[in-house]
C-alpha cells in the first residue's frame, strides 16, 4: 500500500484544487445554447446581471432545447434566452397555444417570460441582393414570377411540414428545382451561381456577409420566433435588482444589431464576452466586466475541468470494479452476469448515455462523471477477471495448499500476480476516458470539449486544436505515466525478461 | 499426525477418479503412490491438501475430518510440493519460503533462522534467496519447494511428482538430498510418482493404483515375486530399466 500512496497524494491533490467552491445561494446560473446568437445573449445576460450580483456564471453552449429547458425545469439553470416559436412548437408541442396561454402554462411551472427582446429570428427566404434588385423580387409572393429559380434548402426546412412543403403551399410557388442540402453548403452555391434561394434565419451572420436580400413573408406564413428570456420566477425574490437589470435587455435588439452581432462573432471571429461588452456600452452607455481570457488561462481551466472528470470517473471505476471482476472469477455465475452488464453499458453510444444523464442529474460535470464512470467499468472488471483467471492453477493452488486463507491469497498471491492486466485495463479506461470526456461539453460539462464545440459553431479551425490538440496529449501522457506506474506496481519478479 | 482415508470415491464428470479408496498412511515412512495417468494418485493428495472434496467417504487427519473451521491449521501442518515447485513469480526465492511465517506474524529472527537451516538442509546457496523463481534452475525451484514446504515444520510432507519435469542429472542429485533429507527428518512422507525406480529408490511402502482403486500394496520386490494381478508384472516390465539393473 506504502507505494501507492504518492499516486493517491497526488489524485487528492487534483481533485482538491477542482472540485468547484460552494456555490452561493444566490449565485445566478445563466445557460445558452450551441449557436451563436445564443451565446452571445447569454453573455449580455451575465454581464448585465452581474452589475448588481457579481455570484452569476454562464454555461456556454450547452445543448439544444431540451437540455436547456430541463436544466431551467431544474434549477440547474435560472435563465436563458429562448424564442417564442420554439416554445410554442418545440416546448409545447401540439397545443397551439395562444401568446397568454403559453404564459400561463409557464407560470404553471413557476417560469416567467420577459417581453421579446426586440428581434425576430425566424425562418426567412432570402437571395442575393444584386439577383433581387436585378429580377425585382421583395416578398416570398413575387418568386411566384420566375418560376425558374433554383432553390436550395437546408435537409431540415425541406423536411419539416412547416418549412417547404406549407410555404409551397401557401404561396403556390411553381418552382421545381428544389435541392436539400446543408446549411452552409447552400450559401457556397449562392456564391457561385448554383442556388438563387435559400432558407436562413433571419438573423443570420451571413445575411451580411453575403449580401443577402430576406424576402418579405408577406403573408405571415412563417411563426414568430421572437427572442425572450425563459427565467425561473423564484429570481424575483432572491436576485430582484440582477434580474431588473437583465430585463433591460426588453425591446432593445433590433433585427439587424442582432445580424451585426451574430456577424462579429462568427465571421470576424472577435469573442462573444467583448461583442457583448460591446453592445452593452453602446445601448446603456454602462462599462461592464468581463474576463479576458488568454489561450493559456483558457487552457489551464479546460485542463481542470478534463482532468477533474477523467479522474473522479476513472477512481470511482477503479473502486468498484477491481472488486467486481474478483467477484466475477470467484463465482463464475454471477461473473457471466457482470460481465455482461457491463459490456452492455459499453455498447450504449456515448452520446446518448450523456443525453440519458441529464434527466437524472441534470446538466455540468457530474452526469458526465457518472457517463464516463460507466464506460470506465468494462475494461478494468474484464482485465481483472481474466488476470485472475489467467493464474496458473498449480499456483493458484500451492497458494490454497500451504494454508493461506482466500483473502490474504488474493491480496498475497493473485492481486499482484493479476496486476499487469489490471494496470492495463486502467490504462485503457484512462486513455478511452480522456477522448470521450470531450463530450462532456455537450453537457455543459466544459473541459477540452469547449474549444472543439466552439470551433465548430464558429468554424474555427484553431479553436478546435485548442481541444483536440490538449486532448491527444493528455492521452499519450497518461499513457506515459501508466507505464511509469507499472515499474511501481508490477512486482519486479512479473518483469523478468 | 496421521491420515486415514474410509471408502472415498470421486468422480470428475463420468471419469471416476477414485473408487471405494481406504488406506492409512503409516507414520514416520515414506510412502509412495504410483500408478499410470489417470490413476488417482495426484486426485489423492489433492483431496487430503482439502483442494478437492470427495464425493463420498471420509478424511480422517488426527483422527479428525477435515472441515472449513480446521482447514487451516490443517494445511499448515502439511508440506505439499509439486511438479514445477508452484513457486509465485511476483516473488524472490525467500519470500516464496517465508510467505505464510510472514503472513502469521512469526518472530523475525526465527524465521530468518529458520531460513538459514532450510537452505543447509536443501543445499540451496543463500545467494539464491533474493532471485525471482525466473531466475532459477528447474533443480533450484524444487528445493525452494520444498524449503517453502518445510518451513513450518509440517508433520507430513506431500509430494506431487516433485522430480517430474527435471533433467536425469539433476534429478539423480536432487533424489539423492530428499532420500537424505526424509530420512533424517523422520516425517510422514507421501510421495506420487509415475516412475517404478523413484518409488523403489524413496518408497518404504509403494502403492501401485489403477483407475482409483488400489491393486497392490508393498515394495518393489512384492510386485517383482508376488504379483496379484497381470497390470502389476505388466506395469512394472513396461519400465525395463530397473528389472535390468
Amino acid at each position: 500500500m506504502k507505494k501507492f500512496f504518492p499516486f493517491i497524494l497526488i489524485f487528492f491533490i487534483i481533485v482538491k484544487t477542482n472540485v468547484p467552491a460552494q456555490e452561493k445561494k444566490n449565485t445566478i446560473k445563466v445557460g445558452s445554447k450551441k449557436f451563436t446568437e445564443s451565446v452571445i445573449l447569454g453573455e449580455i445576460i451575465t454581464q448585465l446581471g452581474r452589475i448588481k450580483n457579481p455570484e452569476i456564471i454562464h454555461l456556454r453552449e450547452i445543448g439544444g432545447t431540451r437540455v436547456l429547458w430541463n436544466a431551467l425545469l431544474k434549477g440547474d439553470i435560472d435563465i436563458y434566452p429562448e424564442y417564442t416559436g420554439t416554445i410554442k412548437e418545440e416546448i409545447f408541442a401540439g397545443k397551439k397555444l395562444s401568446d397568454s396561454a403559453m404564459i400561463d402554462s409557464l407560470t404553471k411551472l413557476h417560469i416567467s417570460v420577459s417581453k421579446s427582446l426586440g428581434f425576430n429570428d425566424t425562418y426567412a427566404l432570402g437571395m442575393k441582393e444584386s439577383l433581387a434588385e436585378k429580377l425585382n423580387i421583395k416578398t416570398i409572393s413575387d418568386l411566384h414570377n420566375h418560376p425558374n429559380l433554383k432553390f436550395g434548402f437546408s435537409n431540415e426546412f425541406m423536411d419539416r411540414k412547416d418549412g417547404w412543403p406549407g410555404l409551397q403551399a401557401a404561396y403556390n410557388l411553381p418552382q421545381k428545382n428544389v435541392r436539400g442540402l446543408d446549411h452552409d453548403l447552400a450559401y457556397r452555391g449562392l456564391e457561385d451561381g448554383s442556388i438563387d434561394v435559400v432558407d436562413l434565419y433571419s438573423t443570420d451572420a451571413e445575411i451580411k456577409y453575403y449580401h443577402l436580400k430576406v424576402l418579405k413573408d408577406n403573408l405571415h406564413y412563417f411563426p414568430e420566433y421572437k427572442a425572450v428570456l425563459l427565467y425561473k420566477t423564484s429570481l424575483k425574490n432572491t436576485n430582484p435588482s440582477a434580474l431588473k437589470s437583465i430585463l433591460r435587455l426588453e425591446g432593445s435588439i433590433s433585427d439587424s444589431e442582432m445580424i451585426e452581432m451574430n456577424a462579429k462573432a462568427k465571421l470576424d471571429k472577435i469573442p462573444e464576452q467583448v461583442i457583448a461588452a460591446n453592445f452593452i456600452k453602446q445601448k446603456f452607455s454602462i462599462t461592464t466586466e468581463y474576463k479576458k481570457n488568454t489561450i493559456w488561462s483558457r487552457l489551464l481551466y479546460n485542463t481542470k475541468q478534463h482532468l477533474f472528470m477523467v479522474l473522479i470517473s476513472l477512481f470511482g471505476a477503479i473502486i468498484i470494479s477491481i472488486p467486481l471482476g474478483i467477484i466475477a472469477h470467484r463465482n463464475k455465475k454471477t461473473g457471466k452476469i457482470i460481465l455482461s452488464i457491463v459490456g452492455i453499458i459499453q455498447t450504449i453510444p456515448s452520446l446518448a448515455l450523456l443525453v440519458f444523464m441529464i434527466p437524472l442529474l441534470g446538466i455540468g460535470s457530474w452526469p458526465a462523471i457518472v457517463a464516463l464512470f460507466l464506460y470506465s467499468l468494462l475494461p478494468i472488471v474484464r482485465n481483472t477477471f481474466s488476470g485472475l483467471e489467467d493464474i496458473q492453477l498449480n499456483i493458484r493452488e500451492s497458494a490454497e495448499a500451504i494454508g493461506l486463507p482466500p483473502f490474504a491469497r488474493l491480496r498475497l498471491v493473485e492481486l499482484p500476480l493479476a496486476s499487469r492486466s489490471i494496470l492495463s485495463g486502467i490504462k485503457t479506461s484512462a486513455v478511452i476516458n480522456v477522448g470521450t470526456a470531450t463530450l462532456g461539453a455537450l453537457i455543459g460539462a466544459g473541459g477540452y470539449g469547449q474549444p472543439i464545440l466552439t470551433g465548430i459553431r464558429l468554424d474555427d479551425v484553431s479553436l478546435i486544436l485548442q481541444g483536440a490538440v490538449p486532448a491527444a496529449l493528455l492521452a499519450l501522457f497518461v499513457q506515459w505515466f501508466f507505464d511509469l506506474l507499472e515499474l511501481v506496481i508490477v512486482p519486479k519478479g512479473l518483469r523478468l525478461k | 499426525m496421521s491420515i486415514q482415508l474410509k471408502n472415498i470415491s470421486k468422480r470428475f464428470g463420468s471419469l471416476p477418479a477414485l473408487q471405494n479408496f481406504s488406506f492409512s498412511f503409516p507414520l514416520g515412512k515414506t510412502t509412495v503412490l504410483i500408478g499410470p495417468s489417470g490413476c488417482g494418485k495426484s486426485t489423492l493428495i489433492r483431496i487430503i491438501t482439502g483442494l478437492i472434496k470427495t464425493d463420498e467417504g471420509e478424511l480422517l487427519i488426527n483422527e479428525e475430518i477435515l472441515t472449513s473451521s480446521n482447514l487451516y491449521s490443517v494445511r499448515r501442518k502439511l508440506g505439499y510440493v509439486i511438479q514445477d515447485g508452484g513457486l509465485f513469480p511476483h516473488l524472490t526465492a525467500k519470500a516464496n519460503v517465508t510467505l505464510l511465517a510472514e503472513y502469521l506474524d512469526l518472530d523475525k529472527t526465527k524465521i530468518e533462522n529458520r531460513v538459514e537451516e532450510l537452505c543447509a538442509l536443501t543445499k540451496f546457496p543463500k545467494d539464491g534467496l533474493n532471485r525471482f523463481p525466473g531466475e532459477l534452475s528447474g533443480g533450484q525451484k524444487q528445493r525452494v519447494s520444498l524449503m517453502r514446504a518445510l518451513m513450518l515444520d509440517p508433520e507430513i510432507l506431500l509430494l506431487d511428482e516433485p522430480l517430474g519435469a527435471l533433467d536425469p542429472l539433476i534429478r539423480f542429485e536432487l533424489q539423492t538430498d530428499l532420500k537424505e533429507i526424509f530420512v533424517n527428518l523422520n516425517k510422514t512422507v507421501v510421495l506420487v510418482t509415475h516412475d517404478i525406480n523413484e518409488a523403489a529408490f524413496f518408497g518404504d511402502i509403494i502403492v501401485l493404483m489403477k483407475t482409483g482403486k488400489i491393486i497392490q500394496t508393498g515394495t518393489v520386490h512384492d510386485f517383482v515375486n508376488t504379483p496379484k494381478e497381470p497390470f502389476v508384472t505388466k506395469f512394472i516390465t513396461a519400465q525395463r530399466s530397473f528389472i535390468n539393473k
